[in-house]
């Protein structure tokens, strides 16, 4: 067994968690693509085939689902961004931290006003 | 009499001592690259997606077979889901061959992991390409409209 490294900057810190974070979420949005994609195919079946299998997204616990996936693609898209900041800005590295906590900070906002408005349509009655 | 050693990253390194045998080229580069550029772009579209099809209006509650054709009458949103379905899919792949190059560590499996992935990927860019391309409202089976279809009277 390796003992445990002392004072890292990497290890079990910040850069490794998003990095973990990152990698889980993207995984995720690829699988969701490609069934996403079979799903949207169905338009060429015909017209029933397509309405009824959007119709599965519409119940209260695909709405779940959905809210799930979306927070999943927020914070891969403004981590991937702060990943890019941190490889083409001059001071990048060097806030790499900071800029941990402000996605996390978007992140938590865009998901909060999404989900109020997506639940409340889903799943408030029509 | 000097000899000159160049910078390792100059590019300008005797074939005998470049690691990746020169046969893979700026490979590597390229698609670190892409994944940068086309992260970019996917925000914008991928946001805008969601935006459009959840947020606006009635929400989920109104995509149906007539909301796709609504937008694909539209070259604007054929454009944006092409670009999208493309990007996309290039940008995932390439993140997942990374995975996989990461925790596959025999060749074999290596190898055989990654050929899975690239069918599918071939299969779903095409088949994504083809529904936006091929699409018809108004589905017609011998001569009679399929119902939910957007026909014209
Ligand atoms: C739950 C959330 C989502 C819903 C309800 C949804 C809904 C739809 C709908 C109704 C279409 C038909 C055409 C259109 O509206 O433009 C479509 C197509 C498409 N969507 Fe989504 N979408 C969602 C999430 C996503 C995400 C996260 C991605 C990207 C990773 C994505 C990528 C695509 C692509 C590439 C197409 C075109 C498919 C084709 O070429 O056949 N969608 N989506
Ligand atoms: C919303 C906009 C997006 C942005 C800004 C973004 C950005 C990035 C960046 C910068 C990387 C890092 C590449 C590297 O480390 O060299 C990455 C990796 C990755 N992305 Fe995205 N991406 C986006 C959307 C997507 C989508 C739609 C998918 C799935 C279809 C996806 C799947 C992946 C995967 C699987 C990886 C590899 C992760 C790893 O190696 O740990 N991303 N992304």
């Amino acid at each position: 067994m390796p003992t445990k490294p002392a004072g890292t900057l990497y290890r079990g810190r910040e850069g490794m968690w998003s990095w973990v974070g990152h990698r889980i979420t993207g995984v995720v949005i690829f699988f969701f693509l490609l069934v996403h994609v079979l799903d949207t195919s169905l338009v060429r079946v015909s017209p029933e085939a397509y309405t009824a299998v959007i119709g599965a997204y519409k119940n209260p616990l695909m709405a779940l689902g959905e809210t799930g996936l979306v927070a999943a693609i927020v914070f891969h898209a403004f981590n991937g961004l702060r990943i890019i900041a941190v490889d083409f800005w001059k001071k990048g590295a060097k806030y790499q931290r900071q800029m941990l906590w402000a996605v996390l900070a978007l992140w938590i906002v865009t998901i909060l006003a999404f989900s109020i408005r997506h639940l409340s349509l889903a799943l408030g009655g029509h | 009499m000097t000899a000159t050693i160049e910078s390792p990253r100059s590019g300008r390194v005797a074939p005998q001592y470049r690691r990746n045998g020169g046969s893979r080229g700026n490979f590597e580069m390229i698609a670190w690259l892409f994944m940068r550029l086309s992260g970019v772009v996917l925000v914008v579209l991928i946001f805008g997606h969601l935006f459009v099809n959840l947020m606006v209006g009635e929400g989920i509650h109104a995509i149906d077979f007539g909301f796709v054709a609504g937008k694909w009458a539209d070259p604007f949103w054929q454009f944006w889901d092409l670009a999208m379905l493309w990007l996309a899919m290039l940008h995932g792949t390439n993140g997942v061959r990374t995975i996989i190059n990461d925790y596959a560590e025999k060749t074999g499996t290596r190898r055989w992991l990654k050929t899975v992935l690239y069918a599918a990927a071939v299969v779903i860019i095409l088949l994504g390409t083809m529904v936006i391309f091929t699409f018809n409202p108004c589905p017609v089976v011998d001569g009679v409209a399929l119902p939910g279809g957007f026909c014209p009277a």
